[in-house]
């Protein structure tokens, strides 16, 4: 990559419910960030907390946002969701707590263990949410 | 544990990824939760699940994991196996039980994670 080049921009929409595509934006960032020459573990860690992100979307909310911004040392993933919102954040990062339905736990989520996930994974992670409008999560990683 | 001998003791077929079949895998994980496997700091394992959607590939595509076993008798749909495939992933079909399955594989020497 040029240093001169701002920086790579990928962005992606989620619909809430749709078990079907979740996972399609962090399969397609594993991918670039392959093609860059990342590290596996790093890679690893990225995809994995922005497949937890979004996996929070699908089951949570109404519909979100992926933006990801790639440069040359790090990653900025912002997730953006309009739905229910989270009203006790500290609550819902212990590692267990889930408010998720019977649906989505049929599917193999709601284990609670997505936000503390998130966090073990990203070298910053901020989360902010309005109860009945939405959350936006948003996670830095820095290349070695 | 090879997979081949993994799929001898749970009287398994092979689905997707049959090239695979002699690849060795140290350690095994049963859970039909997804988050609880990409809490998994290793790849170097066979995720054994009864969870047939295609978030059990993408949680193994995320988590580096390149072998399932699916259990209970399930099979894995049209565009799991597609997904697999494209991730050079081998997917294993058994007809025992989840409990069954781990038994048998701990006795048989593959290892948990914790």
């Amino acid at each position: 990559m040029d240093p001169e080049t701002q920086s790579m921009k990928l962005t992606f929409n989620i619909h809430g419910g749709d078990f079907t595509h979740a996972g399609q934006p962090s399969s397609e960032v594993k991918k670039v960030l392959k093609q860059l020459g990342i590290d596996g573990k790093t890679i690893k860690g990225i995809v994995i907390a922005l497949y937890e992100a979004e996996v929070n979307v699908v089951a949570h909310a109404w519909k979100g946002t992926v933006e990801v911004e790639i440069d040359e040392t790090k990653i900025t993933i912002i997730v953006h969701d309009e739905g229910p919102g989270i009203p006790d954040i500290e609550l819902a990062m212990q590692a267990g707590y889930s408010t998720a339905s019977k649906k989505v736990r049929e599917m193999g989520f709601g284990a609670g263990m997505g936000l503390p996930n998130m966090k073990k994974n990203t070298d910053e992670l901020i989360i902010e949410s309005e109860v009945d409008k939405g959350t936006t999560v948003k996670m830095i990683n820095y290349f070695l | 544990m090879k997979l081949r001998e993994i799929a001898a003791v749970l009287n398994a077929t092979i689905s997707c990824g049959a090239e695979r079949i002699d690849d060795e895998v140290e350690m095994g994980y049963s859970s039909d939760l997804m988050s609880d496997v990409l809490t998994l700091d290793t790849d170097n394992l066979v995720l054994i699940t009864g969870l047939v959607n295609l978030q059990a590939i993408r949680t193994a595509e995320m988590a580096d994991i390149r072998a399932i076993v699916l259990v209970r008798n399930k099979k894995a749909t049209d565009q799991m196996l597609e997904l697999a495939c494209e991730n050079g992933m081998c997917i294993l079909e058994s007809p025992y039980s989840l409990f069954k399955s781990s038994g048998l594989l701990f006795q048989a020497g593959l290892k948990p994670i914790y």
